[in-house]
């Protein structure tokens, strides 16, 4: 009798602290300007997230220290989502059902892709300092969708209208992460270099990304007689497969994209990373208000920021700023604030276009000489 | 001709990694019939352990094949530590246990240790020294065979020497072999159970340690996933040449790294992965018990 | 004699305490960063290693003993000698009422809490019915199927496919998802017929990543990693809705779904496949003694198990509006084999329950998400070795045969 007494309550007790748990959060303060930041925050491409994390965090710093936007203060929302499609969905709709007015994020394509008729739907507009894939802007399904980044189309139409144009290349060889960013900026790579007549590809190939060996891959590589390596992709495997060729004694260039033109490839690739080139948005190690931005994140971090922290941190001014403009968070006039007014940012002065694309952020071309990577001319 | 010997050359590399890893799961799952999940783990931990010590020691000032050993023997020691803790913890309780139990808990630690590692460090990859060194005879043959993949296919050569040695000829290796065959006979003429099933996870580590040390060192880099994609594909390895056999994580081993390297080579790069299940399958309908394997009969 | 003992556990732990400080030093204590050339050394992990594995050895001896001495006690536990929750469970008294308040919140539920709770009680509906599934294979039939993500994925894409060559829509796609599992899983049962236990496991495993590397790379079939986006969400006779009500009218389709499951799945327990699943499981030698049809069974388990996959899928394609290779991958499979474990197989409350935690603890315990994949390992291990039989005992129906009183 005492046992099942005590089963009984220890089970009820049970049931009460579960009922506690889904309890939902008390609303928070009223009148603040809510910023949600959403991205890869934990797990294994938390690297490419953080730093939008950060950048936001000192922009809202930063405001908040002036007085705020419109009187209000800025108040960040961080959720996480880990990349993955339907966390994704969950984290929009978290994020839509605690008021935000304004979404920095998410970070990579797929999850953006679920989310982002969630956020449409509530009529919350969304900036991506990360998200690549070509159609979230150019298809024209997501009016409220913007960022500060090119697409993967003009990354590709670049790097080979430079193979082609400027190295005068002929036989080409393509090869890619056979994730959504690599993959894509390889295969407008191959549309490009097939449309233009001007030169054939020879290859075109997946590497698997922490593979046990890629001497096969670079073994068919040599057996395609190739002048070029256009790789799509992210510095780790760029690494291996310049460093192999190189080993090899192959001397066939190698170009790739903004996931490569990092000083982290420098450093992993060492004197195998000389010639490298790679796409990248221009240059901004001049800018005043970069050179500030880095400044600031290694006094409040304690290190260097990592991937695309300038894209998060002008994506987070461009759309604060575009409220003060608007005067308001009102879905339709911040919208036409972000088409008509420029703000200045690490990545220039920059507003946006029609499908969402930030104006005056392109691409350019830089190349690895001694051990830096420089803009070609 | 050219491209079919480099070829050879990748596949022997792929085959004797992949060897060095089956040879921990196989041992382990002949003597108490379980899946090691975690076994890939231990690899990954291995290289990490060998990557921080080969950076202190090269901070400190040290350099050269000194670096190497050091960092080798230590990783060895640390993978071999454990490999006997994880057993001690999450397989022998579990000894009587019904099959799925202990299986649940090999994957429940190799999502552990994996988690372990990616926050105690970070979820980057960390490039990885090359401390092989260079060597000169091999000048000539650059082009298809690297002094990395010599040292890697020389080393996995002695290895397999030395644990037929062991197995064969010592004490030891007799007191594995009658525990594996049948444990409660062993135990009745003597033998302490599970020392000899501490041991064999330990020998079992080690190898994967030495593995991680020297793929790490050929590919660059390192990062907290490493040990599960290598894992599989070793455990299929090992599986292919019949679970619980030595010859046979060998030999299925160099079989999966051949039809890999080849398949890549001649078809296509993007279904590499693919390559090891659709093979593995095709044997099973063939030969259900593996290359090697016996078929054991069932007692009803 | 206590003062002893205490002494000894009292040196164990401290052997253990530095052990364990030993064997973490490197990972923990060392932080290594090869691009920048930096070592970080953090002594105070150390300080916590040594205290955290002393005071948990004391937990670890302490439950390992009681372990011992339960043993003996499980069958005496509860009243007449059933497990605790199936008496409970079998008290009308108590199972009705708590019956009703279950059925009354969970049609309240979405009308009182957010859109973003719906959602997640949802999700964790959808790996009940997951779990439910798998039970079929793994519980009863006892065939370790650790590729059941494949036909998850075989019912999602089967309607994000369809739909976006044909225009087909939720309802018709639900069949079409099932069935499209429910072929993959008798294709892929045809090969394994004669494997015993683990090498069954492995080719399981393999059967699943293979989908996945095939979804991932067949891009003119399934559009590879880039995913196919824009998949309608079910409509309640052409009706328009927005955010809000599409979730609560998918939340109430998958409480639907539960219940169905649930059903079938009880039904299925005392049926004569049931049996015969449940008998392939004890003993395949006598089963086949019996005259069952080893191969029929087994073909029949994974057909029934890959179909729930299959309309989950669906539901899922649905739900997420998007899907990519990547959300289906081994961690999945291993996951929904865990709430089956977990919960205790065989046992379909236990498998309610084991959802509901795994599910849903990891969401509301957002302050900790760093760790959470470190606990969800660690809880594994840690339920295997002092539950084993899951949260809630899966336990047979027994006939008692009384003698007639004269």
């Amino acid at each position: 009798m005492k046992t099942r007494f005590i089963n009984i309550s220890v089970f009820s007790i049970i049931v009460v602290i579960s009922l506690i748990f889904t309890m939902p959060a008390p609303l928070p303060a009223a009148d603040t300007i809510k910023l949600g930041v959403a991205g890869s925050h934990s797990g294994d491409l938390a690297s490419y997230g953080i730093p939008t994390v950060r950048a936001a965090e000192l922009v809202a710093r930063d405001i908040n220290a002036r007085g705020g936007i419109l009187g209000k203060k800025v108040e960040l929302l961080v959720e996480d989502d880990v990349c993955k499609p339907e966390v994704a969905t969950n984290t929009a709709t978290k994020l839509a059902s605690k008021g935000v007015h304004v979404v920095l994020g998410h970070i990579c394509s797929g999850a953006t892709k679920s989310a982002i008729g969630i956020y449409k739907e509530a009529r919350i507009i969304v900036l991506s300092p990360s998200a690549t894939n070509t159609e979230l802007t150019q298809s024209g399904k997501y009016p409220n969708f913007y960022r500060t980044i090119g697409y993967d189309r003009n990354q590709a139409r670049l790097a080979v209208d430079f193979a082609i144009k400027r190295l005068g290349l002929k036989k080409i060889a393509i090869l890619h992460d056979k994730g959504d960013y690599g993959k894509g900026f390889a295969e407008n790579a191959k549309k490009y270099i097939s449309d233009s007549k001007q030169a054939n590809v020879v290859l075109f190939e997946g590497v698997t990304p922490g593979a046990v060996d890629y001497s096969a891959v670079v073994q068919k590589v040599r057996q395609s007689g190739t002048d070029a390596v256009i790789y799509g992709g992210y510095h780790p495997e760029a690494a291996t497969i310049v460093s192999q060729m190189r080993k090899k004694n192959m001397k066939t260039l190698f170009i790739s994209d903004d996931g490569v033109k990092d000083n982290t490839f420098i450093k992993v690739a060492g004197r195998y990373a000389e010639g490298v080139y790679a796409t990248s948005h221009k240059d901004t190690s001049k800018n005043p208000l970069a050179i500030a931005a880095i400044a600031a994140h290694k006094k409040t971090y304690g290190t260097e920021p990592g991937a695309f922290f300038l894209n998060g941190y002008a994506g987070a001014q461009a759309l604060l700023y575009a409220i003060k403009n608007a005067g308001s968070t009102d879905y339709e006039k911040v919208r036409k604030a972000l088409r008509s007014h420029n703000v200045e940012t690490p990545l220039g002065k920059i507003k946006f276009d029609n499908k969402g694309d930030a104006v005056g952020v392109g691409f350019s071309m830089y190349q690895v000489q001694r051990g830096v990577y420089v803009e070609v001319k | 001709m050219d491209f079919f010997s480099e070829l050879c050359v990748g596949g022997l590399t792929r085959g004797s990694i992949y060897a060095l890893i089956a040879l921990g799961y196989t041992m382990v799952y002949g003597i108490i019939e379980l899946i090691n999940f975690a076994h890939g783990e231990i690899y990954m931990i291995g290289a990490f352990t060998a990557l921080i010590m080969a950076s202190v020691l090269t901070m400190s000032g040290m350099s050269g094949i000194s670096v190497l050993i050091l960092a080798a023997v230590v990783a060895v020691i640390y993978s071999a530590a454990y490999g006997f803790t994880v057993e001690k913890v999450a397989y022998r309780p579990l000894r009587q246990a019904p099959r799925l139990s202990p299986l649940i808990s090999a994957i429940g630690m190799s999502i552990f240790l994996q988690n372990y590692v990616l926050i105690a460090q970070t979820s980057d990859f960390l490039p990885f020294p090359n401390l092989l060194p260079e060597l000169e005879f091999l000048e000539p043959y650059t082009s298809f065979i690297g002094s990395t993949e010599f040292i890697i296919i020389v080393t996995t050569a002695v290895i397999m020497v030395l644990l037929t040695i062991l197995i064969k000829f010592t004490r030891m290796g007799k007191a594995m072999r009658a525990t594996a065959q049948d444990r409660d006979m062993a135990m009745l003429v003597g033998v302490n159970a599970n020392r000899v099933i501490s041991n064999t996870f330990i020998i079992g580590s080690s190898l994967a340690a030495i593995g991680g040390v020297l793929i790490a060192s050929h590919i660059g880099r390192i990062n907290f996933y490493i040990g599960f994609i290598a894992g599989i594909k070793a455990f299929t390895a090992a599986v292919l040449g019949g679970i619980g056999s030595i010859p046979g994580a060998v030999l299925g081993a160099l079989v999966l790294g051949f039809t890999e390297s080849f398949g890549t080579g001649y078809v296509s790069s993007d279904y590499e992965d693919v390559f090891a299940f659709v093979l593995l399958i095709l044997i099973l309908i063939f030969k259900p018990s593996g290359l090697l394997g016996h078929t054991t009969s069932q007692k009803v | 004699m206590h003062a002893t003992k205490f002494m000894e556990g009292l040196k164990q732990s401290t052997i253990i305490a530095l052990w364990f400080m030993f064997l973490t030093f490197p990972v923990m204590a060392i932080r290594v960063n090869t691009i920048e050339n930096t070592i970080e050394w953090r002594w105070m992990n150390m300080l916590y290693v040594g205290c955290g594995s002393f005071i948990l050895s004391f937990l670890w001896r302490y439950l390992a003993a009681k372990k011992i001495t339960t043993k003996k006690l499980f069958l005496k536990d509860g009243l007449d000698g059933r497990p605790l929750m199936q008496a409970l469970l079998g008290e009308r008294r108590l199972f009705l009422p708590a019956l009703g308040i279950v059925a009354v919140s969970a049609l309240l539920f979405p009308f009182v809490f957010s859109t973003y709770q719906t959602n997640i009680m949802t999700t964790a509906l959808m790996y009940v019915v997951l779990g439910l599934g798998l039970n079929i294979v793994v519980g009863q039939a006892g065939l370790l199927n650790l590729g059941y993500v494949a036909f998850y994925a075989a019912g999602a894409y089967t309607y994000a496919l369809l739909n976006y060559h044909f225009g087909v829509g939720f309802w018709l796609a639900l069949p079409l998802g099932a069935l499209s599992a429910t072929i993959l899983g008798i294709l892929l049962a045809l090969p394994v017929l004669r494997l015993r236990g683990d090498y069954l496991a492995i080719v399981t495993l393999g059967f699943g990543e293979i989908t996945r590397i095939i979804l991932e790379n067949w891009n003119e079939f399934s559009f590879g990693p880039s995913g196919i986006s824009g998949i309608p969400r079910p409509g309640l006779f052409g009706m328009e809705m927005d955010i809000h009500e599409a979730t609560i009218y998918l939340y109430f389709l998958m409480i639907i779904l539960c219940l169905i499951t649930i059903f079938v799945v009880n039904r299925l327990q005392n049926s004569r496949i049931g049996r015969a699943l449940i008998a392939l499981r004890e003993d395949e030698i006598a089963c086949q003694a019996m005259g069952i049809d080893k191969t029929r069974v087994k073909l029949t388990a994974f057909a029934l198990g890959s179909t729930w996959a299959g309309l989950v899928g669906v539901i899922f394609a649905a739900k997420t509006t998007f899907i990519n290779p990547a959300s289906f991958t081994f961690l999945e499979s291993a996951m929904i084999l865990s709430i089956v474990v977990l919960g205790g197989m065989g046992s379909i409350t236990g498998i309610i329950i084991g959802a509901f935690l795994l599910i849903l603890l990891p969401e509301y315990l957002r302050a900790f998400s760093d760790y959470r994949m470190l606990l969800f390992g660690l809880i594994m291990v840690v339920m295997m070795i002092y539950r084993p039989q899951g949260i809630i005992t899966g336990v047979r129906r027994t006939y008692e045969f009384h003698r007639e009183e004269k």
